[in-house]
């Protein structure tokens, strides 16, 4: 089936198989691998997308159901080369150790600072609920997204006795 | 110390520095090896048994290899190749024989990968299902079925294991110190309970992944998700009798490996779909439901512990049994089991100590690596252990512990002397208890106890390990200096997010004096282009490879000092450098730049001197022994780094459910390098111990078939998870061999903390868990079965009932073993 989408501002037209979902379509046919799978089955974040503004995983979506939308991959984070705000807190914080949930986890808070410009520390830990981490343990992502939204009031650190 | 640059000099070491290779990886511009595309690429699935322990009667492919799409069908009747890192067990396809529920079958190589779907489906296989050898403890039934009757024709590393054919050992560890006998005769008080731990998944968030190439005149390259590309390589080598110089192994970028990567899994099979194919390169991916089963998990562990100990708290004698649930294949277990072996009894001296450590073969997954390396596992039985031996004699267990405490002058396990700089595990369990204020509620959490209703409890435990490799582990850095000045390096640790690369890139830095943005390392290895390292596991990579790269670094000033000497007639005792120039001390503005010698240094006229130049640092590791095979004893030990967590946790008495408030953890490493990746690694890895404590753990039915195979029904920590409040500090006692003094961390924080979690638990409530993980149901039941059963304990006064050597008799898990009034109130 013919679909019609765009991805990261870029109108794309692609033929689509009718069980491809759509992360293997965007991996797959559009070349943007930046987003990962960790799953398969719609319980790790690991290929978190924003479509129509909303975070879904994208190994749950057919690819032919995002005909007509508005997605926003990790691709689409950093403009003109420069990191965006919220990728330059995750590399002040050291939120991010294998990268293999960073994809997901950008998206996922990237979709709440945009809902919501001042989470609290629950907030931010509900919106990652569903973006597994295995490597970090959280803190520092919890950290850098304080800072990307001004609240982080000292960078926590190690303390040295 | 390899370095004496003096600590104001230093520019990076010690600071909080970005990662190198953060920015890739925040763009989604790494590539890790799922993202790579190769010509002609086909698509591999492999056939998993569903049984525990099967004869495979009749297999047929016919169809599978008649469907449009396939190019390659394999069984293991046409691949007689075993691989097997310490012990050579496993057939790269099953053989006639199933050993564990998911093991591979059969394997297909198609256009597709629905292609090859279609054509796993269409293979039709006939098993006869056996009963699976499943129970370790019945190690030493007669009659128990063996899980491999040909153990003793297979090659093993004889200076480190002892296999015992014609049972399910696949190795069996000693360590005999001081006279354990003696020490009980001598004890107040003999105390004993076994502590028990499920399979775990380690659960990167990348699945294994690899593509393998067999081209024509057996020449291999392999794209591989794995942890130590040598040991790939190495072990390919050996399994098909092909030259190393023959196998490329490239490691592209890694998410996440905690040991699960360590060794040989998904390459051989892709490279020998591969070579069916005519040659085309055959990818596999494994599903997250393959990672349970089709891959290694971590092996289950039934750990007896009985102490001998006076009434001052002194331990005198102490006897562990550790029969380790390996699963199928002996693996890194076998290893698992030494390394546990000779540090069983945790960061505590023991006089008298005598350690037998079973890796048993069961009809289950196989166990590998894991982060911590079995310290995890008994660490969990230890900690719970001495809280056990101290509420027992009446002493408060943080007291008991630093009674017992490693210190300068005492005799490790396998009896290496603590000095000094070993490091100091007594300074963390004071760093951490200060930091959760342990001996007392705070009027805060006193308040907060009445307000919720629920309880609170405290515990401090302590940890210790030391690298698990061989005594001859080695390593080499290569730096090679760029047109511009700036160097590009070459080694094999691989950073798969540990941060270990940026914390070399700081150490060359400071040692060359350059900005650290002209130094890179690329994260991707390549055993064709990059110098040998043994492997990335144990915790060693940063003690060696930092040493390495120091040296590296110094060599490469050495030879632009050469030039130098040469381009400005000094002498090189007369030299010094900065970021840009070597320069004559006592005439500055005499000096050659990095740039103008970097590919040979000319002179106006045009002749020129040197070569390109390459700087090279190799370190092995010095002073190891193996252990001796009777006793244990040895010098196995690259550096020990201690450390301990506080915990505390609050718990509903009436439902078992309970929150961790806080965990402090301290670990004494040395020299930090890189403040964000030490509290990183700290963070991570007691986060993911506390997964190991809550929430983790195979579930089997009796006919060993895997009942949760997925994130739905194995959860692992989310955000939701963590503690409310996580503090980490870091001790810095100096390691002399160390890069900078430092020791390395990565393991160390996953251990113990379930220890943690379980004794406060039974200090907020008197509920006594002797089983991980700690589900709410579990403390639930626990505290059902809190108050009134009287202590079943074995403390005995004096101590007499020493029970029989042989460890055949199964000790029966002991219930509550004390039944202490609900605690957690302990005003001092
Ligand atoms: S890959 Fe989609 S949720 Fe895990
Ligand atoms: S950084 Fe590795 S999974 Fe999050």
């Amino acid at each position: 089936m013919k679909i019609t989408l765009t991805v990261n501002g870029k109108k794309y037209q692609r033929d689509a198989s009718e069980t491809k979902n759509l992360l293997h379509f965007l991996r797959e046919d559009l070349g943007l691998t930046g987003t990962k799978e960790g799953c398969g089955a719609g319980e790790c974040g690991a290929c978190t997308v924003i479509m129509n503004g909303k975070t879904v995983n994208s190994c749950l979506i057919l690819a032919v159901e995002a005909d007509g939308t508005d997605i926003k991959t990790i691709e689409g984070e950093a403009k003109n080369g420069k990191l965006s705000k919220l990728q330059v807190a995750f590399k002040k914080n050291h939120a991010v150790q294998c990268g293999f949930c960073t994809p997901g986890m950008i998206m996922s808070t990237r979709a709440l600072l945009e809902a919501n410009p001042k989470p609290t520390v629950e907030q931010i830990k509900q919106a990652i609920e569903g973006n597994f981490c295995r490597c970090t343990g959280y803190q520092q992502i919890i950290e850098a997204v304080q800072d990307a939204s001004g609240q982080l009031k000292k960078k926590e650190g190690l303390k040295r006795a | 110390m390899l370095d004496n640059t003096p600590k104001k000099d230093l520019k990076y070491v010690g600071k909080d520095v970005e990662r190198i290779d953060v920015v890739e990886k925040l763009t989604g511009q790494a590539l890790y090896t799922a993202d790579l595309e190769f010509a002609g690429m086909l698509h591999g699935k492999v056939l998993r048994s569903p049984h525990a322990k099967a004869r495979i009667k009749k297999i047929d492919v016919s169809k599978a290899k008649k469907l449009v799409g396939v190019h390659a069908v394999l069984t293991g009747n046409d691949l007689d190749y075993r691989v097997g890192l310490y012990l050579v067990d496993k057939y790269i396809l099953a053989r006639d024989t199933i050993r564990h529920f998911g093991e591979a079958v059969a394997a297909v190589a198609a256009e597709t990968p629905a292609i090859a779907q279609q054509a796993l489906d269409l293979i039709e296989i006939e098993y006869e299902v056996l009963t699976p050898f499943l129970d370790p403890k019945q190690v030493f039934d007669k009659k128990a079925p063996l899980v491999h009757p040909d153990l003793g024709s297979y090659s093993y590393v004889e200076a480190v294991f002892t296999p015992v054919p014609g049972t399910n050992i696949a190795n069996h560890t000693k360590l005999r110190k001081g006279n354990v006998e003696k020490g009980f005769k001598e004890a107040d008080y003999v105390i004993e309970r076994e502590y028990t731990n499920p399979n775990v998944q380690h659960v990167p968030m990348e699945t294994h992944i690899a593509v393998g190439k067999w081209d024509t005149g057996d020449r291999i390259t392999i794209h591989t998700s794995a942890q130590s590309p040598f040991t790939v390589r190495n072990l390919f080598a050996h399994s098909f009798k092909i030259p190393h110089c023959n196998i490329r192994v490239i490691t592209p970028y890694l998410g996440g490996g905690f040991g699960g990567k360590a060794g040989i899994h998904l390459e051989p099979l892709c490279c020998c779909l591969s070579k069916l194919s005519g040659g085309r390169p055959v990818r596999i991916q494994a599903t997250r439901e393959e990672e349970f089963s089709l891959l290694p998990c971590r092996s289950g562990l039934i750990y007896n512990i009985k102490t001998g100990v006076k009434k001052n708290g002194k331990i005198v004698a102490q006897k562990m049994t550790m029969y380790w649930d390996a699963g199928a294949y002996a693996d890194y277990a076998v290893n698992v089991t030494r390394a546990s072996g000779f540090s069983a009894s945790g960061p505590y001296e023991i006089e008298n100590a005598w350690v037998d450590a079973y890796t048993v073969y069961t009809n289950k997954p196989f166990g590998t690596a894991y982060r911590g390396f079995g310290h995890v596992e008994f660490s969990w039985g230890m900690e719970r252990h001495m809280n056990y031996v101290a509420d027992t004699l009446g002493i408060d267990p943080l007291e008991f512990r630093k009674i017992n405490a490693l210190r300068p002058g005492s005799k490790t396990m396998t009896g290496e002397e603590v000095v000094t700089n070993t490091g100091s595990v007594t300074k963390c369990m004071d760093a951490v208890a200060k930091s959760i204020n342990y001996g007392k509620l705070t009027a805060a959490e006193l308040a907060r106890e009445k307000k919720t209703g629920m309880k609170i409890g405290k515990s401090v435990v302590a940890l210790q390990k030391a690298p698990a490799m061989p005594p001859f582990t080695g390593t080499v850095m290569i730096l090679k200096l760029n047109e511009d000045g700036s160097v590009t390096g070459s080694h094999s640790l691989t950073d798969y997010g540990m941060g270990t690369y940026t914390s070399l890139a700081q150490m060359i830095a400071d040692v060359l004096r350059w900005p650290i943005e002209r130094i890179r390392l690329p994260i991707e290895n390549d055993t064709d282009r990059d110098p040998y390292d043994w492997q990335t596991v144990a915790s060693k990579g940063l003690l060696l490879s930092g040493n390495a790269a120091i040296l590296a670094a110094k060599d490469l000033l050495d030879k632009c000092y050469d030039v130098a000497a040469q381009a400005l007639r000094a002498q090189k005792c007369d030299l010094d450098h900065d970021a840009e120039k070597v320069f004559v001390r006592h005439h500055p503005k005499s000096h050659v730049t990095y740039k103008q010698m970097a590919v040979g240094y000319a002179y106006p006229n045009g002749n020129a001197i040197c070569g390109p130049i390459i700087g090279i640092g190799r370190y092995i590791a010095q002073g190891l022994t193996n252990l001796d095979k009777e006793t244990g004893q040895g010098n196995p030990a690259l550096d020990w780094t201690f450390g301990a967590h506080g915990l505390i946790v609050e718990v509903c008495e009436k439902t078992g459910a309970f929150n961790i408030i806080k965990v402090a953890s301290a670990y004494d490493i040395g020299q930090v390098i890189n403040e964000g990746s030490v509290r990183g690694q700290a963070i991570g890895g007691m986060i993911q111990g506390l997964g190991t404590a809550m929430c983790e753990g195979y579930i089997y039915n009796d006919k060993g078939q895997l009942l949760n195979p997925s994130f739905t029904d194995n959860k692992i920590p989310t955000s939701l998870d963590i503690p409310e409040e996580i503090d980490c500090i870091a001790i810095e006692t100096p390691q002399i061999d160390g890069p900078f003094g430092a020791r390395g961390v990565g393991e160390h924080s996953m251990i113990a903390v379930c220890g943690a979690l379980g004794n406060a638990i039974e200090k907020a409530t008197g509920a006594v868990l002797t089983h991980m993980p700690i589900r709410q149901e579990n403390v639930w039941k626990a505290l059902q079965s809190r108050s009134g059963k009287k202590a079943t304990a074995k403390a005995t006064k004096p101590a007499k009932a020493v029970k029989a050597e042989k460890p055949a008799k199964s000790v029966k898990a002991e219930k509550p073993a004390k039944a202490t009034k609900p605690a957690g109130r302990a005003k001092k």
